[in-house]
């Protein structure tokens, strides 16, 4: 099963619709980033046509960085890096998620390797995975409130009666 | 057994966080049944250091001490890993000799923390004494690197640009006198504990792990060449200059039992030693004369980019996706850290096997907590 990068790349453009864009980027392999409505769609195409490792997932928070700050604004979004064995060949899909409602389809089931990616990304950032078979925080414990790597993330200054204190010893 | 009677007979037993079998502070659900797991749930998180916040935070420079904390047993894997990545991210060309004292010293980290697994995994298992072999032989590897940059465990010696100091001759000369000392010590440790027959019956076709499934898992490093998938970064993805090196991966074989049980990924390190061991003597001959640090400004300010670059580290795919936003912090610092996607497999290879083959299975995979936690 040969595959051209350019015919997925076409076939993934196709698929996703309006509003996907191919970002140029010094990378080994195509990065593209497409509507989150259509993951449900690219993702197991793309574990057809022959990626079958996922290498990384990765939640990101889009606040305030220069770079997006025209067309991602205040998102979320999430970054996955495919790899195919066969084929030796990378690609890297991308999607935004709207702050208020940060919610994608899950790849738990394409590549169970994400169970614990998607939860952590879950843990740090908030972002729901819909269709995720165990949708819980996994670093931190049940109960802490909010997520840590988003940019807007306040220090809590009390977890069950421990008492952070910072450089000047205020509470 | 129908699952009612399961629900009766059942018992779940609490492993860890303190047990001395899970290596650091894992916690293990194990849901039993007899003497027979039929469930294992990992919990984890219990090492978390925010490593990715404190990335976002300190500079490039500055985080560099912190990879070391993150696979504390092999913390020059974890430098190179995260200096690769930031190289490529802001374009920086590493002097020669560098590259060269590099590889010989993540080389170097590697056997030393394949030497724990062996020593530890002996111990879980019920054998002590290879542990006190393993635990001499690191030593010696500990003293070259207490001699280079002053430090025993956490060395932050491969910097962004090269390497904190240059490598003099008489620390090649350590380099290689370990070298010729250690080789004839892995025929030592085959008969000490290798063809054992009791660590062949509790480790052969325990816990055999498929190559689909580990690739499904995102299992890498010498848990997937366990498996059978002839896959190494150092070939297949090549970065620094392992390419001009002749050494081969080590691929499971299944020699006493099948292919991608306990015992194959355990031989797998101990095979692995002697390839380090041939870079090894590649590099100490070849190191060229010439700078070990390029110039990189210290206040690093790399323009928009974005990397996802991986590294073969002692146990497996280390990345980094790093995003720069010309600023002196990275806006992202994702570490893709190869123990926790070898530890999220242990919930499929689970269920069936005896309790007490479960800590055989856990060791044989060789999470580092440090690394799963981050």
């Amino acid at each position: 099963m040969a595959m051209k990068i350019e015919e997925v790349i076409a076939e993934v453009m196709e698929i996703a619709g309006e509003g996907a864009v191919q970002e140029e980027l010094d990378m080994p392999g195509p990065v593209l980033r497409v509507p989150r409505e259509s993951l449900a769609k690219v993702m197991p195409l793309l574990r057809q046509r022959g990626f079958d490792s996922l290498m990384a997932l990765s939640g990101i928070d889009y606040q305030g960085m220069k770079k997006y700050k025209a067309d991602a604004g205040d998102s979320l979004g999430v970054v996955y890096h495919l790899f195919s064995f066969a084929e030796r060949c990378k690609i890297t899909i991308k999607v935004w998620l709207p702050r208020e409602d940060p919610q994608v389809f899950s790849v738990a089931a394409i590549w169970p390797t994400a169970e614990w990616h998607e939860r952590e990304a879950y843990d740090m950032f908030g972002i729901r995975f819909e269709g995720h078979p165990d949708p819980r925080r996994i670093l931190l414990p049940e109960d802490w409130e909010g997520w840590p790597l988003r940019k807007d993330y306040q220090m809590p200054t009390e977890y069950r009666g421990i008492v952070h204190r910072d450089e000047e010893g205020q509470a | 057994m129908s699952g009612a009677s399961a629900e009766k007979r059942g018992y779940v037993l609490n492993m860890g966080p303190q047990h001395p079998s899970t290596h650091g502070v894992l916690r293990m659900e194990v849901h039993t049944d007899g003497e027979i797991v039929t469930r294992a749930i990992p919990d984890i998180g219990y090492l978390h250091r925010c490593k990715e916040k404190i990335g976002e935070s300190e500079t490039y420079f500055k985080f560099t001490p912190y990879t070391d904390r993150l696979d504390y047993l092999a913390s020059m894997n974890q430098n190179h890993g995260y200096c690769v990545a930031v190289e490529r991210l802001a374009g920086i060309e590493v002097p020669e000799r560098a590259e060269y004292i590099r590889v010989i010293v993540a080389e170097l980290n590697r056997i030393a923390s394949h030497l724990v697994s062996f020593g530890t995994y002996g111990l879980d298992l019920g054998a002590f004494t290879p542990f006190l072999y393993a635990f001499r032989e690191r030593e010696k590897i500990l003293d070259i690197f207490e001699q280079m940059c002053g430090a025993r465990l956490t060395y932050a010696y491969i910097y962004i640009g090269g390497v904190m100091r240059d490598i003099t001759p008489k620390q090649l000369g350590m380099i290689q006198e370990f070298v010729d000392y250690i080789e004839p010590k892995l025929d030592e440790y085959d008969r000490l504990l290798s063809y054992n027959q009791i660590f062949i019956k509790r480790t052969a076709n325990v816990g055999v792990l498929s190559p689909e499934l580990a690739i499904k898992y995102g299992v890498t490093g010498p848990v997937l060449r366990a498996s059978g998938v002839d896959w190494d970064l150092r070939r297949d993805d090549p970065y620094s200059i392992y390419d001009r090196f002749d050494w081969k991966p080590v691929v499971g074989r299944g020699d006493v039992g099948s292919v991608g049980d306990s015992w194959d990924r355990y031989m797998v390190r101990l095979r692995e030693i002697r390839e380090s061991v041939k870079i090894i003597r590649q590099a100490i001959a070849q190191v060229p004369i010439g700078p070990y640090q390029a110039k990189v400004p210290p206040r690093l300010k790399p323009k928009y980019n974005e990397v996802y670059c991986r590294t073969e580290s002692a146990r497996g795919e280390l990345g980094f996706y790093l995003v720069a936003d010309g600023d002196v912090h990275p806006w992202r610092c994702k570490v893709r850290a190869p123990s926790f996607s070898n530890l999220s497999v242990i919930g499929e290879l689970a269920p069936g096997l005896m309790i007490a083959d479960l800590v055989a299975v856990l060791g044989s995979i060789d999470v580092v907590m440090g690394d799963v936690d981050r």
